[in-house]
């Protein structure tokens, strides 16, 4: 039972990433924008999240839930030690969720909207930074119960070069999948060599936050090169996404948007895969040498099984539903 | 202490979006379903205007209980530790009910007149049913706080896990019964008032009182139940938690025959509660149906285990003094319909509407202080001390203040924005009126 509950927790982090990430990036490729671009820009990001966003962010929950219900030391661990980090993700992720919803349904459009719309664009780049900076945190020994001052405990537990490299390289991420996401919804030529543009660069910012990454690693003493590479599982992980990356390209070329999107999809959960495999089942690594492992620090088997039945259980119900909500919307569109 | 009060300001904050959201998709349901009977637009008008109310309230009830479930572990690890494990099944189906929430959310408020009508009426009712028992499950997992159950307390381990057995502890009907009139009681009455004040402003007149009269009705079901339920509550407590009951009622002595003491000011040190007015019994009564029973006191209580008396007290007060206005503003309203049909449109009956329009989430409010501040000094009642539940890290009351911060600028905008909202009322959902105009539709 506790593989299908890690599985379950495997799948909605990286449900989130994707969905979730999608969302966030919507936020920075808008900001990103040039001024007499945006107009545009916002009305394709936001017909590529409107029906759907509030069903994407149940993803963290459902981790959270997962965290605390079945590996309680662990979210307890991370609760405390990484307190600053998560209570900034927090307020990114209000500000963001209610300035997206105020933004749309205020009955009155006027220059409240910009307010909506700033606190919105800052908030979208906020939360998967600290996202990143909290994944970071848990895998580089830099969470010190041992240690005596506040500094150490609380702040030095997260704050370094690699964390915030992480931090970089998630918003990049959530960028590049929202601007591949929205290329279905451009309506014509121009919008979609425009769109087509945006991917690219943020691709190229993918990659740069990405070597980024693994130089800060370098410089901290992470072994994050061995990590990837030693297991054949991660090494496959990356050369899977680095195909999936020409062949994106190549498709963009030919203007086939479908494959575009699920090869985009493909890579980011080959990334994770290499990210997360690596250490699998150790989740948070300390400065004293100490592991928290999934496999050993979880809760007595029956909770262990019942919240395995509850997950299924709730699948059973939901997935349809979800799955049935998303595609008649795509549909709808597809009319018009 | 900036930990505790954290907690029970985002809470108390939750308590209402969340009530809000459980009742309010009720209430568009209901006019939904007499749309789709009479046809008349009106009606239809009226649940595309709730329904904007239920997304931003919705939205707001989400992103607050992420929150909370951050919070939890954020100000309490030594708390979750031991205690995910055993009350989290609750709160795993929770995530279940909500998600299933949100879904219905988005086919409602996005299907108008693009699927079969009466499965889009049945999304818009479905949001209510899951947020009930979204409401529920949480309730539940509370319950299980002031009445631990489903594991074994062994030299401070905690084994024999059972977290079905846990999640249907002693406390979570009477709790989850006594939670959902309530917020059936407070947004009834909550939107009601703000109907009867617009009906006063003599607009849209049609338009408002048909949304006052449903409204009124679910008050009503919500303030006559709210005794019954509480009722049930009462004696739940009695038994589970005397202490709790104790302070409640600033009862020191043990007796016989207690009375039931309504206002007064509870004096800790004397052991006396100053000018309050006893009814001889009653109290007794109440908890065991028997004139005569004994009611445990606080004397017979370790000092050090008493809750915070007069919070209590006090909290206990106001919430009956408000239920009993709104049990005199439901009768009157229900003779009204039944025997004087002409006051109803009598400005005196509406302005009473309209000044209850708090009364059902202070009421609200006061009844989960009660519940809260009366498990203290436990958090886990009899097991693990509020105090040693607490994280580590110091300066936790600027996170106080910048929560108390984003609360109070997020009510606000809420408040306007709902504001905005019905003054849009003729022009975009009201179809009698001159200025509707059926192209502004933005749904």
């Amino acid at each position: 039972m506790i593989y299908v509950v890690i599985g379950f927790l495997w799948v909605s982090v990286c449900l989130y990433v994707i969905l979730g990430g999608a969302d966030f990036g919507a936020g920075i490729v808008e900001l990103m924008t040039k001024k007499k671009e945006r107009k545009y820009t916002e009305k394709i990001m936001y017909e590529s999240i409107a029906p759907v966003w509030e069903a994407n962010h149940m993803w963290l929950i459902i981790a959270i839930v997962i965290l605390f219900v079945g590996f309680p030391e662990i979210y307890t661990t991370m609760s405390t030690y990484l307190h600053i980090p998560l209570v900034l993700m927090l307020v990114g992720i209000i500000a963001r969720g209610t300035a997206f919803t105020f933004r749309h349904y205020d009955a009155v459009k006027d220059n409240w909207q910009v307010l909506y719309t700033q606190i919105f664009y800052y908030a979208s780049l906020l939360t998967p930074f600290f996202l990143g900076l909290i994944a970071a945190a848990t895998v580089s020994h830099s969470i010190d119960p041992e240690a005596k001052t506040f500094l150490d405990l609380y702040i030095f537990s997260w704050l370094n070069g690699f964390g915030i490299a992480v931090g970089f390289f998630t918003v990049a991420l959530c960028a590049y999948l929202a601007s591949i996401f929205s290329l279905r919804e451009t309506k014509d030529q121009t919008e979609l060599t425009l769109m087509i543009k945006k991917s690219k660069q943020t691709m190229i910012f993918v990659v740069i936050t990405g070597i980024l990454v693994f130089f800060t690693a370098y410089l901290s003493d992470i072994p994050l090169v061995t990590w990837v590479f030693s297991k054949s599982l991660g090494i496959m992980a990356t050369a899977f996404a680095t195909i999936a990356l020409g062949l994106i390209l190549r498709a963009m070329h030919n203007r086939k948007l479908l494959p575009v999107r699920a090869l985009a999809g493909f890579q980011v959960i080959m990334i994770l895969v290499a990210a997360t495999y690596q250490h699998y089942p150790d989740i948070i690594l300390l400065a004293n040498g100490q592991h928290l492992s999934l496999l050993e620090h979880v809760a007595a088997p029956k909770t262990i099984s019942a919240l395995a039945w509850a997950l299924m259980l709730g699948s059973i119900f939901i997935l349809p539903f979800l799955f049935y909500l998303m595609f008649s919307f795509a549909r709808a569109k597809s009319k018009y | 202490m900036a930990a505790r009060a954290q907690m029970a300001l985002s809470l108390g904050f939750h308590i209402i979006f969340a009530c809000v959201g459980m009742v309010m998709p009720f209430l568009m349901a209901f006019a939904h379903w007499k749309y789709l009977k009479t046809g008349n637009e009106i009606y239809k008008g009226l649940t595309k205007a709730w329904s904007k109310g239920v997304a931003i309230l919705f939205a707001t009830g989400a992103v607050t209980g992420t929150m909370l479930s951050f919070e939890l572990g954020l100000l309490w690890p030594g708390f979750m530790k031991h205690a995910g494990p055993i009350f989290g099944m609750p709160f795993s189906l929770e995530g279940t009910a909500f998600f299933i929430e949100a879904i219905a959310i988005g086919f409602f408020l996005y299907g108008w007149d693009k699927f079969n009508k009466w499965f889009h009426w049945f999304c818009g009712f479905l949001v209510g049913l899951s947020g009930l028992a979204s409401g529920i499950l949480v309730v539940a997992a509370n319950a299980w706080m002031n009445s631990p159950s489903g594991f074994d307390y062994i030299n401070g381990q905690y084994v024999n896990i059972d977290p079905m057995k846990a999640m249907f502890n002693d406390a979570w009907f009477p709790q989850a019964l006594h939670m959902t009139v309530a917020a059936f009681c407070a947004t009834g009455f909550a939107v009601a008032g703000v109907h009867a004040y617009l009906i006063m402003k003599k607009k849209n007149v049609e338009f408002h009182t048909k949304a006052f009269k449903i409204a009124a009705g679910f008050a009503l079901i919500g303030a006559f139940g709210a005794p019954l339920s509480g009722d049930v509550a009462a004696k739940s407590v009695a038994e589970r938690q005397p202490i709790k009951l104790a302070a409640m009622e600033a009862h020191f002595e043990t007796e016989k025959g207690a009375a039931f003491i309504l206002g007064g000011i509870p004096d800790e040190e004397k052991g006396e509660v100053k000018y309050a007015l006893k009814i001889p019994k009653v109290l007794s009564f109440l908890v065991s149906n028997d004139f005569n029973a004994e009611v445990k006191g606080l004397n017979d209580f370790p000092r050090d285990e008493w809750p915070p008396i007069a919070v209590v007290h006090y909290a206990f007060q106001i919430m009956i003094f408000f239920g009993v206005v709104m049990i005199i503003i439901g009768t009157v309203y229900l003779y009204a319909v039944f025997f004087k049909k002409e006051w109803l449109t009598k400005s005196w009956l509406l302005k009473t509407f309209m000044i209850a329009t708090p009364f059902g989430y202070i009421a609200l409010e006061a009844g989960w202080t009660v519940t809260e501040v009366g498990r203290q000094p436990w958090i886990i009642y009899g097991i693990m001390r509020t105090a040693d539940a607490v994280t580590p890290m110091p300066g936790i009351q600027y996170s106080f203040y910048f929560f108390t911060a984003i609360f109070v600028s997020l009510s606000l905008i809420i408040i306007f924005l709902l504001r905005r909202q019905i003054q849009m009322v003729p022009k975009l959902y009201d179809p009698t009126d001159i200025q509707y105009n059926s192209k502004n539709k933005k749904s």
